[in-house]
């Protein structure tokens, strides 16, 4: 299952040697980690929640892979996203793709790491010394994601 | 007919509920003419989340996509994973 989502932290090494599974056609792994931050938007950040839509975040994040592979010359491509309790300094999502040459992977790592932002339904709740607040989607976030609408050229070759 | 309703986040929140059934009245056939009954009916916070946006059966939809009877119909605030 190339999603997961899970209360658990995760093992980057162990993942990709997974995913790696020893392919001799692999060339190129891009992973990316998000982690929690302990200052958003000008406030200190003790801890988050993570809410989810059990059942359609899954799909969504099966639908910004297909597209990704559709897309670029990928053999694997994998989502870890956490949920529930986070504190700052915590991994978040794991984002990790295989493929020939080095351009398509981090195109298309950076592609699902745009798409989950702007797609996928999950929701940050921030507790700050002034309570808690469910954190406003940013118009950077947007402004990322729909620069892959419209553009064909997969990136630099490796 | 009746559809099943979700709310998440601070939609959750501030309605106090995360899912319901609710059997609608004859007539109301798209997510949109959905919200304006909904906030009727006392969920007048669906109203207030500013780019309110909506799943029909675990797909984003549009305000103009169909409601059908047995259909799951999820509301929430803009998206804030990563």
């Amino acid at each position: 299952m190339p999603v997961r989502v899970q209360l658990e932290d995760f093992d980057l090494s162990a993942e990709v040697a997974a995913l790696r599974a020893a392919d001799p056609r692999i060339g190129a792994v891009a992973a990316f980690i998000g982690l929690v931050r302990e200052v958003n938007a000008g406030s200190q950040v003790s801890g988050m929640f993570l809410e989810h839509y059990p059942g359609m975040t899954e799909k969504a994040l099966m639908a910004i892979i297909a597209e990704a592979r559709a897309r670029w010359a990928l053999f694997d491509a994998l989502v870890i996203h956490r949920v529930g309790p986070l504190r700052p300094t915590d991994p978040i999502v794991l984002v990790a793709v295989t493929s020939a040459h080095r351009g398509e992977a981090f195109a298309a790592c950076e592609f699902i790491m745009d798409a989950l932002k702007t797609r996928a339904p999950f929701w940050k709740r921030e507790e700050t010394p002034a309570g808690h607040r469910w954190v406003d989607a940013r118009a950077g976030d947007a402004e990322a994601a729909a620069r892959w609408s419209g553009e064909s050229d997969p990136g630099p070759k490796a | 007919m009746s559809v099943r309703i979700l709310y998440f986040a601070s939609l959750r929140e501030r309605l106090g509920k995360r899912e319901e059934i609710l059997d609608l009245p004859e007539g109301l056939g798209t997510v949109e003419e959905l919200i304006v009954w909904l906030a009727s009916e006392g969920r007048e916070a669906l109203r207030e989340v500013p780019s309110l946006r909506f799943a029909v059966n675990q797909e984003m939809a549009r305000a103009s996509d169909p409601v059908l009877d047995g259909d799951e119909v999820a509301f929430f605030p803009p998206v804030t994973g990563g």
